[in-house]
C-alpha cells in the first residue's frame, strides 16, 4: 500500500532533445539536398543504429566485442534473402518490414552464438567475439549458396504495390523509412538503459562479484544484453541491405567490426549518445575522408591512439566536461586557450601531414616524379626543401603546441578545482 | 606411410611458429594482465625488420638483431603509451593495442610498399633437410639433403618409389622454437630475474618495497613478449610470404591458440598450438567430403544433395575455419581451455 503521493514533473529538457532529434531526421535531407548528402544520411542513420548496438554490450555492459558485424552482417543477408523471396512472390511481406526480418535475424544469431561468447567475460570475451568473427568471415566464403561468394547478393527493393505512391525506390523515400527506423531504435536503445534489465547490466559491468552477490546470474545477464544488442545490430543490417541493394561478405568481416568499435569508442561510450556522434564520424571518415587522403586509416589510427591515451572518455565526454566547465559559468577565459591549442595543433599537423603525404607518394604513386598537391602548395618529394620545410612546420607546431598546452593544463585544473569547491558550497547551502 | 611423416612434422613445425607467437602474448598476458592485441604486428614487423636488417648485414645477424629491435619497440610502445593508460583499467589498454595495429600495417605499408618482399632464407636453409623415400622393394630410407633424382626415378616401371623432401626453414623453425621454449622456461622458474617477474605479478606492492622497480619490470617483459614475436616474425616471414597482410592471417589463430590452451597458461599454448598445427595441416591434405564419404560407405545420394555445396564440402576446404570450431566447442565443453586454470 502506498503511503504517498508521487509527483512526476513533465522532463522538458527531454521532451526538447527527442523532438530536436525528429526534427533534425525530418529536416536533414531539405537542408542538404544533393544526391551525395542523401546517401550520407542514410548511411548515418544506419551507423547509428548500429553504433548504439554496440554500445549495449561495449558502454552498458563492458564487454568489448571484436565481432559485432556478425550480427549487422547475418541480419543484411537474412532480409536480402527475405527481399528476394517477396520479390518472386513466396513470401507476402510488406518492404517496410523487411528491417524487422534483419533485426529477427540478428537476434536468432545472437541467440545462438551469444551462448558461447558470453560464457566468458573481459579480454577472453573480446577474444572469443573475434574468433567468431572470423568463423562466420571464413564461412561466408565457403557457403556461396547463401552468401553469394565474392560477388555477394542483389536484390531489388522495388517489389510489391506501392502504398500511397511509396515504392521505396528513390533515395530519398528509404531516407525517410530509415530515419523512421533510426527514431524508434534510439528510443527503444534509450529505454532499455532504464529497464531493469539495462541497469543491472550497468551493474554487472561495475561489479559482477556483487550481483552474483545479491542473486543474479551474471552470465544470463550478459547473454540477454547481447541477444538484445543483435536485434538492433539486425535492423541496421536490413536497413543496410534495403539501402544498397547487395550484400557482399565483407559485411561480416572483422574490418567492419573494427570500425564499429573505433567509432563507438571515439564517439565516446561512457553516454548514451556517445556513439551517434561516433556513428557520424564513421560515415564522414568512410566518404569524405578516404576521398581527401590515401593515408586516412593511419591518420585514423593515430587520433585512435591519442583518444585513448587522453580522453578515454570520447568525443563525448568532451563536451559534456566543457558543458559542465560552460554551466558554472567559466568557459570564456578558455577561449583563448582553445583557439591556441586549435591553431598550434592545426600547425603541427599541417606539417605532418605533408610528410606523410609525400612518403605516401613516393611509395604508392605509380607516376614517377610530379608533386604532391597538399593544402593549396605544391610539394616536389624529391626536393630536400620540401621535407626540410615540411619538418620545420611540425616541429615548430608541436613546440607551440606544448607551450599551449601546459597554460591551459594550469588553468583547466585552476577551474575544475573551483568547480569542486562550488559543488562543495551548494552542498553546505542546501 | 611418408605422407603421413611429413604431414605430420609439417604440422608440428607450424604448430611450433605458432607457439613462438602464443608464447609471447602469453607471457605478456600472464605477466601484465595486458592482451596485447597488437602482437601480430610485432611478428609482422619482425619480418620485415629482419628483411631489411638481412639485406644489410645478411641473415645470421638479422636472425639475432632483427627481434632485438622488435622488443626495443615494443618496451618503447609500454613505456609511452601503455603505462600511460594502464590508470584507467584493461578495456582501454586493449583498445590502445588495438589502435596500434591499425598504425602498424599503415606504417609497415609506408614504409615497405603494399606488395610483398622477397625475404629469401639463406642458401643453407633453402633446399630440403631430408628426403624421405618409400621405395616399394626396399621399404622407407631417410636422406639427409636432397635426394638424387636417379633414386627418386626407378628404373624399373613396375617399382613405386616416393620421395617427400622436407624443407631445412621448416627444420630450423622446429629448432628454433625448442631451443626458446626451453631457455624461456629456463628464464621464468631458475632464474633471479624470473624470480622478481613472477612475484611481480600477484605481489607488485611486496616487490616494489623490496626495491624492485616494477614498471621497468613490465616494460621489460613487454620488450621481451614482442621480441618473441618478432623472432617468429623473421622466422616465419622467411619461409611463407613477408606481405602487409601477413598479421591478419596470424593474428585471430593465435587468440584461439591462447583461449583453447587456457589464459596464461605455457604449456597449454604449447599443447593448444601444436593440436592447431597439426589439425589444420592435415585437413589442408585431405579431399574427403561429406558426399564422397557417403559415397564410399554405400548411401545413396540423391542429386540435389550431391549438388548441395555442403555436402560437395571438403576437408581441405574446411581448414580454415577449423581452429575457430575448436574453439566454439573448447568453450562449450571446457570453459577454462585444456590446462588453464582459472574461470572467467
Amino acid at each position: 500500500m502506498k503511503q504517498y503521493y508521487e509527483f512526476k514533473p513533465l522532463n522538458i529538457g527531454r521532451w526538447l532533445i527527442w523532438s530536436l532529434f525528429a526534427l533534425a531526421l525530418v529536416f536533414a535531407p531539405l537542408v542538404f539536398t544533393s544526391g551525395l548528402s542523401i546517401t550520407m544520411l542514410s548511411q548515418m542513420g544506419i551507423a547509428i543504429i548500429a553504433c548504439l548496438s554496440y554500445n549495449i554490450l561495449l558502454g552498458q555492459g563492458g564487454m568489448l566485442s571484436f565481432g559485432h558485424a556478425v550480427y549487422t552482417g547475418l541480419g543484411s543477408y537474412l532480409a536480402i534473402h527475405a527481399l528476394n523471396q517477396v520479390a518472386s512472390g513466396s513470401l507476402p511481406l510488406p518492404v517496410v518490414t523487411i528491417p524487422l526480418v534483419g533485426g529477427l535475424a540478428g537476434m536468432g544469431f545472437a541467440a545462438l552464438l551469444g551462448y558461447v561468447t558470453t560464457k566468458k567475460s573481459g579480454t577472453t570475451f573480446a577474444m572469443i567475439t573475434l574468433g567468431i568473427g572470423e568463423l562466420v568471415f571464413a564461412m561466408s566464403l565457403m557457403v556461396p549458396e547463401f552468401f553469394g561468394g565474392e560477388g555477394g547478393i542483389n536484390a531489388n527493393r522495388v517489389v510489391g504495390k506501392p502504398f500511397l505512391g511509396i515504392n521505396f525506390g528513390p533515395p530519398i523515400q528509404v531516407y525517410y523509412l530509415i530515419a523512421a527506423y533510426t527514431f524508434v531504435s534510439v528510443a527503444a536503445m534509450f529505454a532499455f538503459t532504464r529497464t531493469p534489465l539495462g541497469r543491472i547490466l550497468n551493474a554487472v559491468r561495475d561489479n559482477p562479484e556483487r550481483v552474483e552477490f545479491i542473486g543474479y546470474d551474471t552470465q544470463k545477464v550478459r547473454y540477454l544484453a547481447f541477444i538484445t544488442a543483435g536485434f538492433f545490430a539486425g535492423i541496421s543490417g536490413g536497413l543496410a541491405a534495403l539501402n544498397f541493394e547487395i550484400v557482399t561478405a565483407e559485411v561480416v568481416g572483422a574490418a567492419r567490426s573494427g570500425a564499429y568499435l573505433l567509432f563507438t569508442f571515439l564517439g565516446g561510450a561512457t553516454f548514451f549518445f556517445g556513439p551517434i556522434i561516433g556513428a557520424i564520424l564513421m560515415v564522414l571518415a568512410f566518404i569524405l575522408f578516404s576521398e581527401f587522403t590515401a593515408a586516412w586509416l593511419l591518420y585514423l589510427g593515430l587520433i585512435f591512439l591519442f583518444m585513448v591515451m587522453y580522453a578515454p572518455g570520447g568525443v563525448a565526454s568532451l563536451i559534456m566536461m566543457n558543458l559542465r566547465v560552460a554551466a558554472f559559468g567559466r568557459l570564456r577565459p578558455l577561449w583563448v586557450s582553445y583557439l591556441a591549442l586549435a591553431f598550434c595543433a592545426l600547425v603541427a599537423m599541417a606539417g605532418g601531414a605533408a610528410i606523410v603525404e609525400m612518403v605516401y607518394h613516393l611509395q604508392l604513386s605509380s607516376l614517377p616524379g610530379g608533386t604532391v598537391k597538399f593544402m593549396g602548395a605544391a610539394l616536389d618529394p624529391r626536393s630536400v626543401d620540401s621535407w626540410f620545410g615540411s619538418a620545420f612546420v611540425m616541429l615548430t607546431g608541436i613546440g607551440l603546441f606544448e607551450l599551449a598546452r601546459r597554460q591551459f593544463s594550469r588553468q583547466w585544473g585552476e577551474i575544475q578545482e573551483y568547480i569542486e569547491k562550488e559543488i562543495k558550497r551548494r552542498e553546505a547551502l542546501s | 606411410m611418408e605422407f603421413l611423416i611429413i604431414s605430420l612434422l609439417n604440422g608440428l613445425s607450424y604448430g611450433l611458429l605458432l607457439f613462438m607467437l602464443s608464447s609471447g602474448l602469453t607471457l605478456i598476458f600472464s605477466m601484465m594482465g595486458v592482451l596485447n592485441f597488437a602482437h601480430a604486428s610485432f611478428y609482422m614487423l619482425g619480418a620485415y625488420i629482419g628483411y631489411s636488417t638481412s639485406r644489410l648485414i645478411g641473415f645470421w645477424p638479422a636472425v639475432f638483431i632483427a627481434p632485438l629491435l622488435v622488443g626495443v619497440l615494443g618496451a618503447l610502445f609500454e613505456r609511452t603509451f601503455l603505462r600511460k593508460v594502464h590508470k584507467y583499467g584493461h578495456v582501454p589498454e586493449l583498445l590502445i593495442t588495438f589502435g596500434l595495429s591499425y598504425v602498424v600495417v599503415e606504417v609497415v605499408q609506408l614504409v615497405w610498399g603494399r606488395l610483398a618482399v622477397e625475404f629469401r632464407p639463406p642458401e643453407l636453409l633453402q633446399g630440403p633437410a631430408f628426403t624421405l623415400v618409400n621405395h616399394a622393394v626396399n621399404g622407407l630410407s631417410v636422406l639427409w639433403g636432397a635426394a638424387p633424382a636417379s633414386l627418386c626415378n626407378a628404373a624399373d616401371a613396375a617399382v613405386r618409389v616416393v620421395c617427400s623432401p622436407f624443407p631445412a626453414t621448416r627444420g630450423f623453425m622446429m629448432l628454433i622454437a625448442l631451443v626458446m621454449l626451453l631457455s624461456v622456461w629456463l628464464l621464468l622458474t631458475r632464474s633471479r630475474i624470473g624470480l622478481v617477474i613472477q612475484a611481480a605479478l600477484t605481489h607488485p606492492e611486496a616487490v616494489e618495497s623490496l626495491g624492485h622497480n616494477v614498471p621497468r619490470v613490465f616494460m621489460l617483459v613487454f620488450g621481451a613478449g614482442t621480441a618473441l614475436a618478432g623472432l617468429a616474425g623473421v622466422i616465419g616471414g622467411s619461409t611463407f610470404l613477408t606481405e602487409p597482410s601477413m598479421a591478419a592471417t596470424v593474428g585471430s589463430v593465435i587468440f584461439v591458440v591462447v583461449v583453447v590452451g587456457g589464459l596464461g597458461s605455457l604449456s597449454g599454448a604449447f599443447l593448444a598450438s601444436l593440436l592447431i598445427g597439426v589439425v589444420q595441416t592435415f585437413a589442408v591434405a585431405f579431399d574427403y567430403s561429406i558426399g564422397s564419404l557417403a559415397a564410399q560407405v554405400g548411401i545413396p545420394l540423391g542429386s540435389a544433395v550431391q549438388g548441395n555445396s555442403l555436402v560437395k564440402m571438403t576437408l581441405s576446404q574446411v581448414a580454415p575455419i577449423l581452429p575457430y570450431l575448436l574453439l566454439v566447442l573448447i568453450l562449450i565443453f571446457r570453459p577454462k581451455g585444456l590446462l588453464g586454470t582459472r574461470e572467467g
